[in-house]
């Protein structure tokens, strides 16, 4: 090929791209890519955010899912939770049933009959807020995050609304905001907490059921509760470092 | 019937239980024209590469028209992706920021490695001589547009075509690990989703690339066809001959994976199996087991199988070729659709299904995805019309 250029010859041009290259594979190795999890716990003596639930304690009364629906704006339909309760029925010949009419927002009726009600129990349900989110690593642009404090949480403003997240999620936590066209989730209302509140479901709860703190302090409640109560959490087989933790949890419960 | 009718609606449907969250599916109709767009690209390229490389002569009506396949699918191969988003004028952040523990973000890349590096250059390596030839034939602006194709390169010796072939050998050679790339990275994208267990296995990428060979091999034999159908020329008959060959044999490799597959998960029987189970048999039966085990797979191979030993006149091969490339097509793309919506047909839970109506008319999903596919052909057209393959000037020189 006969193509002449005056001062750009094709020697300045290997030498700079070989440069370029050169460049980018330096700073990659500088900052090796984090190839597994998006996220590790915080060094230092920061906050390790985590949630317990005592299932032996919920009532089914909906009011933490009431409370967040209005706390956090999440649209009224019933396609939409960041926190919602489930009712199990367990029946005498073994048949497992699930329901979570809006969420349990509404309340409860059991439409099995006593008799042949082996047991019956709810089961709240929310972010995990897991250590080694799933949901997190998946997302293309980096719009889903974990805090410092171990909560995941979404930049709504970056988030393209791809619904990746929403797959990835085992727990079914994520949803795309209809109006906004991107994701949203349980965030432990962390404007709450920033001020020193408490998260909107914790306060709502008549019986005490739902607690949160700091998993790096060995004397706090959620410590203690893990302590002293069997927890187990959800999907354990999934390794997701999952820090909602169920006590009293039956294996039926996904 | 808008969106928030059609999930009402598959409340009042749903069977068993299902995470609220879970009752809307997030990936619809347009999420199965990405896998299966991009797939057409693959196998496209992939039948390029068996003349060029493996120098498989009878193949050589159909390089340029699979390359030019290749490049009018790959040209909108993203567009399913971008208008789904819930922002999708913020698309470009993956590309400027990607999260790089992302299998998504990274795909950006590989498309646009796959798209720049390797199509278009290759096209373009190929084309070059005759474009320069091109100019020097046309006038006006015609003249301009195919001088500024050849980026005003006017070398015409000897040396110069000499330079193009091993350019573009050698560009088709990188071709094929990035074609397989491109594809398995679609298959990666959904098998590496462990909160899925329809999704989540390692053999993902390998089925996604051989069903992408098939169906994009499948689609260049009905375009062949089609093109000679319009310009009123004489088919080929032995080259349609060795497409159908290797198409026989791909869907074979690509049965036996799918196979093994479905076997492992139903002999392993883990958790997940008995809801798969009810899925498989339940919502999926008609695209499953009619659509892409049925129409798609094993006519399509009883056929080519047949014609492997026996051939009958050409009419009838001509019309059975051009029957099992449609069935092949269809097959795969109801192979996407098992994979997309039925990964969320079930939930999470494994307690119980909800589902999903493709709203015909006045939904978003069909009329974008209609248009994802039919643009397709009409770029192709544009590009056929532009750099048509039987007026190159290949024969003089050799």
């Amino acid at each position: 090929m006969v193509v002449k250029k005056g001062n750009f010859n094709r020697r300045d041009f290997i030498k700079h791209s070989g440069m370029l290259a050169g460049g980018v594979v330096l700073v990659s190795l500088l900052n090796p890519f984090k190839l597994v999890f998006a996220t590790k716990k915080p060094e230092g003596n920061g906050k390790w955010y985590g949630i317990g639930i005592d299932i032996e304690k919920c009532i089914g009364c909906g009011s933490c899912a009431r409370a967040c629906k209005i706390e956090n704006d999440v649209p009224n339909e019933p396609f939409f939770f960041r926190n919602w309760v489930e009712q199990y029925t367990i029946m005498n010949d073994g048949q497992i049933k699930v329901s979570s009419p809006n969420g349990g927002i509404d309340g409860f009726k059991q439409p099995v009959p006593d008799e042949a009600i082996y047991k019956t129990f709810f089961v709240p349900k929310m972010c995990n807020h897991c250590a080694k989110s799933p949901c997190t690593q998946v997302c293309p642009v980096g719009a889903s995050f974990e805090s410092p404090e171990g909560l995941a949480l979404v930049d709504q403003s970056y988030c393209i609304g791809c619904g990746y997240c929403v797959q990835a999620c085992p727990y079914g936590c994520r949803y795309i905001d209809p109006k906004k066209g991107v994701v949203d989730k349980c965030t432990l209302c962390y404007h709450r907490l920033e001020k020193g509140l408490n998260p909107a479901c914790m306060m709502a709860c008549p019986t005490g059921a739902r607690i949160y703190g700091d998993l790096n302090d060995k004397e706090s409640g959620l410590s203690i509760f893990i302590k002293e109560n069997n927890c187990a959490v959800l999907k354990p087989q999934l390794n997701t470092g999952s820090k909602l933790f169920y006590n009293a949890l039956s294996q039926e419960v996904h | 019937m808008n969106k928030m009718e059609s999930l009402y609606e598959a409340l009042a449907n749903l069977d068993g239980f299902i995470y609220p969250n879970e009752i809307a599916l997030n990936w619809d109709l347009l999420i199965v024209m990405y896998p299966y767009i991009t797939g057409l690209v693959a196998g496209a390229f992939i039948l390029a590469s068996l003349n060029r490389v493996f120098d498989i002569k009878a193949l050589k009506p159909t390089y340029d028209i699979s390359l030019l396949t290749a490049l009018a699918f790959m040209l909108v191969a993203t567009m399913p992706l971008i208008t789904h988003l819930g922002q999708p004028l913020r698309f470009y952040e993956m590309l400027i920021t990607p999260h790089l523990t992302s299998a998504m973000a990274i795909f950006g890349f590989v498309y646009l490695w796959y798209l720049m590096v390797v199509l278009l250059l290759e096209i373009w390596f190929d084309y070059r001589y005759d474009m320069v030839i091109w100019s020097q034939q046309k006038k006006g602006f015609m003249k301009f547009f195919y001088k500024a194709l050849t980026l005003w390169i006017s070398d015409t010796s000897p040396e110069s075509r000499k330079t193009d072939e091993k350019f573009g050998y050698f560009i088709t050679v990188i071709g094929i690990p990035s074609a397989f790339l491109l594809h398995g990275y679609v298959g990666f994208i959904f098998g590496s989703i462990k909160a899925n267990p329809w999704w989540s296995t390692v053999m993902m990428p390998v089925i996604f690339l051989f069903s992408a060979m098939v169906s994009g091999i499948a689609l260049v034999m009905f375009i062949y066809m089609a093109i000679n159908y319009l310009r009123k020329k004489k088919t080929d008959i032995f080259c349609l001959d060795t497409i159908a060959k290797y198409l026989f044999y791909i869907l074979i490799l690509d049965f036996t994976l799918e196979s093994l597959d479905q076997i492992h998960r139903i002999y392993e029987a883990d958790e997940s199996f008995d809801i798969l189970k009810i899925l498989v048999r339940g919502k999926l039966f008609f695209t499953f087991f009619i659509m892409q085990i049925g129409i798609g797979t094993l006519i399509p191979i009883t056929t080519l199988g047949f014609l492997q030993f026996r051939k009958p006149r050409e009419k009838i091969r001509k019309i059975l070729y051009l029957i099992i490339s449609i069935f092949v097509l269809v097959g795969i793309f109801f192979m996407r659709w098992n994979v997309v919506i039925g990964g969320q047909l079930f939930s999470k839970s494994f307690y119980g299904f909800t589902s999903y109506k493709v709203n015909l008319i006045g939904g978003t999903d069909v009329s974008l995805s209609l248009l994802w596919f039919i643009v397709p052909f009409f770029i192709l057209a544009f590009l056929i019309w532009l750099l048509p393959p039987w007026k190159k000037f290949v024969e003089k020189t050799n």
